[in-house]
């Protein structure tokens, strides 16, 4: 069963930018598109746990600003010849707010 | 019907061999067996793994992964005992009979070990496999260890122990080091860079005795009665082809495996490849020769013609600081002449052996840039008759079209690294481009050759254009990324002439081929936008690189660097108290002195950048742009104030230029500096504007560079009074922001318009005061603090957006 956590107003996290959402394991990172879609991330880069929260996002990417590796929002896969993969956690916008699945992060907690 | 293929030793020919095959879909079950209980690994990579500079994970070519995506039967850990050539079959250690159609020998070598007294005492390696290695990454500040053999393992692996702090010596028995690839000069300046490095070198030393205690080794013993002591002794004095399973199998053997050229051994069933064959009386160590090998051995194995041919080699040494590279013939004999070149100030060394107008040798030290040049024209006997006077100065001195430009790229080998960034070779470039990356910006995207400093661009161009002829045709200016076909050049003209204002609108009229573009042209627009628009165009943040959009620099480890302005370099012990409590209060780990005059606090975490900045702020001080594609500092020295020679006041004008030009946005950093007299103690001449105060006036010089580039500033103009240079600085700065291609450093920009250009714009006392007003009106806007900015008005964006550590705890 999904029980979804209201996070914040999809006001707080810029067009094409990202907020961090800090968790028992390290950070998550809430991305929002110039189309307004929103994704949540694991705030690390398969290369050398670069931010991606303080990526560049065009599209529905990132490019990590350690190394320019660049992520895709929707599947977390790694763009390009090299190969890696970020967990991705399932995120919303309901009526202008941004909820996270609380059953994904309590499995974080857990894992 | 499939034929059975039995692989004996995983090494990097045989997994060269099986890349091939799969490749090629060829109709073969393959057998892989290898007594290391792994699969294949880049061995020529374990000197970076010592060092420190990669990890062993980094450099497996071949995972598990790869092994069962193309169906290769492994069995690691096992041996061949017999092999019946008859009954095609192998036998192995663990009692299992295979039966092969073909059987391709990758045994490789073994390590030479000199039967001295006690090379059989614990502590006494070789330098050859993972196992080698990780017992010298064993060794600490506090081990001493004794390498024999001063050649190219040799020395990476002293080098490689010296960088971690392992006190090393290196016995050599020949009079000079490397002696195979290097003459005695070029062996001398190599001495001297591993001598700067910590490294004890012992030349025409003979080897007596390895002395133990314990059964371990103790010391190793001269026959000149040195006694040097060590933990561990590392014996890199040669490889043997290992033939010994061969040779029990009755197949031909010589030094090494017997091969003709399509890599058959005496028996026409069993191939052979890597440093276990002997092909027309040479053995093979180095990388090149066993994939060309490999190539053949694939073909030969799947009923294609390919014929084995031995090339001329290079060399070159994977140590840090010590730029090398030998290539072809280089003894002296009857008939040879030599062109030497040197240079002791810069420890540079350059010396072709010539026969019959041709190059045959080639030795360079300390400056390799145009080694591949040199190399290409070794291997393509190309007639130097016409070039002689110049030829040793490499490419950039030869006038005219002596060369086909592109016949060095042509010449290099596939394992030639073309992005040193990236570590990408000329292969792996090739494949991209037959796979279908046929420009630039898809041969980046697809393996990111050139992605990182660029200065490789012209090479990737090259390779593209050797490998699709006249398919490509060097661009004369590449577009800006993928999302466009427009060059830069394109785009600004674009949005002064539409008067183009926001992104948008460029995305629209410049016809971008994604949404919203990258993060290569974002940044670039935002620039030009707000360069050529200052006060209709409102800065985007989220266009920008994460240093520019936080106001610090990023860090490896996320945290950032604070660099507060230091006007001119001049301080006051008000300042450093507050740098130094701001130090203590958010437990900054590191403080350091910059190269501009200032002080660096790293490792700052991202939530406190507003606290510390706005402390730094109530001190006085302001954000140094220490992480900004626009004014850096302004260095001086202390000029009439204090020096006996000053002949102007150049910290006054340096505080007084920075004052001025602070918060400018600029196509790249823009570094300055005042010196007081000719003697330049500020280095004003390697910065992108230099002054030098002579007693007339001031020496205004441009284009300087001390990063990957190293150039000295040319003289722009000469000015009478300190008003006039301050106008002459804000128009050229002006000029360059107006006109320059986003990234570009002055000298770059320079080298494509022409000093004489720049000259005559800010010359022209109407157009000079039109820059300067023009560099005005966009400093009313950005000649501001952004820390004060965003602790006012962005500091909540510094903090996370949620806290969820007891929620998901429940």
């Amino acid at each position: 069963m999904s029980t979804w956590i209201d996070i914040a107003s999809l006001e707080d996290v810029p067009q094409r930018g990202a907020r961090l959402v800090k968790t028992q394991l390290g950070c998550v990172a809430i991305f929002r598109t110039g189309e307004d879609e929103v994704f949540a991330l694991e705030n690390a880069c398969p290369h050398k746990n670069g931010p991606l929260s303080e990526g560049i996002v065009h599209g529905k990417a990132v490019t990590c600003p350690l190394h320019n590796w660049v992520i895709s929002l929707e599947t977390g896969m790694v763009q390009g010849m090299d190969e890696g993969q970020v967990a991705t956690y399932p995120a919303r916008v309901i009526e202008g707010r941004i909820l996270l699945d609380a059953a994904f992060l309590r499995e974080r907690a857990v894992a | 019907m499939t034929q059975k293929l039995i692989v004996i030793g995983a090494g990097m020919a045989t997994g060269r061999v099986l890349e091939h095959l799969t490749d090629a879909s060829a109709d073969i079950e393959v057998t892989l067996i290898n007594a290391e209980p792994r699969g294949n690994y880049n061995r020529i990579m374990l000197s970076p793994v010592l060092s420190g500079d990669k990890t062993y994970t980094e450099i497996v070519t071949h995972d598990d992964a790869w092994y069962a995506q193309r169906n290769v039967t492994c069995r690691f850990g096992q041996k061949i005992t017999t092999i019946d050539r008859a009954a095609k079959t192998v036998t192995t250690d663990t009692g299992d009979t295979l039966d092969y159609d073909k059987l391709l020998f990758g045994t490789g070598s073994n390590p030479f070990i000199i039967p001295l007294p006690g090379h059989d005492l614990e502590g006494v390696i070789a330098y050859r496999d993972l196992e080698d290695t990780n017992r010298m990454m064993d060794m600490t500040s506090c081990n001493k260890v004794v390498v024999i053999g001063g050649g190219l393992l040799g020395l990476e692996a002293a080098a490689g122990m010296a960088a971690r702090g392992v006190d090393v010596s290196v016995v050599h028995i020949m009079g000079h080091l490397m002696e195979r690839q290097l003459d005695e000069a070029a062996g001398y300046l190599l001495r001297k860079a591993l001598v700067e490095k910590g490294i004890t070198v012992h030349c025409q030393a003979n080897s007596k005795e390895i002395l133990g205690k314990d059964g371990h080794v103790k010391a190793l013993l001269l026959d000149d009665g040195t006694e040097l002591p060590c933990d561990l002794l590392v014996m890199a004095v040669g490889i043997r082809p290992n033939v010994k399973l061969a040779q029990e199998a009755g197949i031909a053997v010589g030094k090494g495996i017997h091969v003709d050229d399509q890599m058959l051994t005496s028996d026409a069933d069993v191939l052979a490849v890597g440093e276990c064959v002997e092909h027309n009386g040479a053995i093979f160590g180095l990388v090149a020769p066993l994939y060309d090998q490999a190539k053949v051995a694939a073909a030969t194995l799947m009923n294609e013609p390919a014929t084995f041919v031995q090339k001329e080699l290079s060399t070159k040494l994977k140590v840090t600081g010590c730029d090398l590279f030998s290539a072809g013939d280089f003894a002296d004999g009857e008939g040879r002449e030599d062109i030497v070149f040197r240079d002791p100030a810069r420890g540079v060394y350059r010396r072709l052996v010539l026969e019959n107008n041709v190059v045959i040798g080639a030795v360079m030290y300390g400056d390799t840039a145009d080694s591949n040049w040199f190399f290409g024209m070794i291997r393509e006997k190309t007639d130097i008759s016409d070039m002689r006077e110049t030829l040793i100065f490499g490419p950039a001195y030869q006038g005219g079209s002596t060369a086909d430009p592109l016949s060095a790229v042509a010449a290099l080998p596939r394992d030639a690294e073309i992005c040193g960034c990236n570590g990408i070779c000329k292969g792996q470039i090739e494949d991209a481009i037959t796979a279908g990356a046929t420009d630039l910006g898809a041969v980046r995207a697809v393996t990111k050759a050139s992605g990182s400093c660029g200065t490789c661009t012209g090479l990737v161009e090259q390779v593209l254009a050797v490998t699709l002829g006249d398919d490509f045709v060097i661009p004369a200016a590449a577009s800006i990324c993928g999302c466009t076909d427009m060059t830069h050049e394109d785009v600004r003209c674009m949005i002064k002439s539409q008067e183009l204002k926001t992104m948008p609108a460029v995305w629209q009229e410049c016809g971008w081929k994604t949404s919203c573009g990258c993060h290569v042209c974002r940044p670039a627009l935002n620039f030009y936008l707000l360069a050529d628009w200052p006060i209709e165009y409102r800065d985007d943040p989220q266009s920008r690189f994460i240093n520019e959009r936080k106001h610090a620099n990023i860090q490896k480890d996320g945290t950032f660097s604070v660099v507060p302005r230091m006007w001119g370099g001049i301080t006051t012990p008000d300042e450093l108290r507050a740098i130094a409590d701001a130090a203590d209060k958010y437990m900054v780990p590191t403080v350091k002195v910059t190269g501009g005059q200032r002080i660096d606090l790293l490792g700052v975490k991202g939530e406190d950048l507003p606290a510390i900045w706005s402390d730094l702020n109530k001190a006085g001080m302001v954000s140094g742009h220490a992480y900004s594609k626009g004014l850096r500092t302004v260095k001086t020295c202390v000029g009439t104030d204090h020096c006996r020679f000053g002949t102007q006041d150049s910290t006054g004008l340096g505080i007084k230029l920075e004052k001025t030009l602070w918060g400018s946005w600029t196509p790249h950093k823009l570094k300055l500096a005042v010196s007081g007299c000719p003697r330049n103690c500020a280095e004003a001449t390697c910065k992108d504007i230099g002054i030098i105060c002579v007693d007339s006036g001031y020496q205004i010089s441009i284009g300087g560079a001390a990063g990957m580039d190293l150039r000295e500033t040319e003289l722009l103009i000469q000015v009478p009074t300190e008003d006039e240079a301050m106008e002459v600085i804000k128009a050229v700065t002006q000029l360059y922001r107006e006109n320059a291609k986003y990234l570009d450093r002055i000298y770059k920009w320079m080298a494509k318009v022409g000093l004489d250009w720049i000259t005559q714009q800010v010359e022209d006392p109407g157009n000079r005061t039109a820059l300067a007003t023009r560099f005005e009106v966009s400093q009313s806007v950005y000649r501001k603090d952004p820390w004060a900015e965003h602790v006012t008005e962005k500091a909540k964006t510094y903090q996370p957006l949620a806290d969820l550590t007891l929620e998901a705890a429940e």
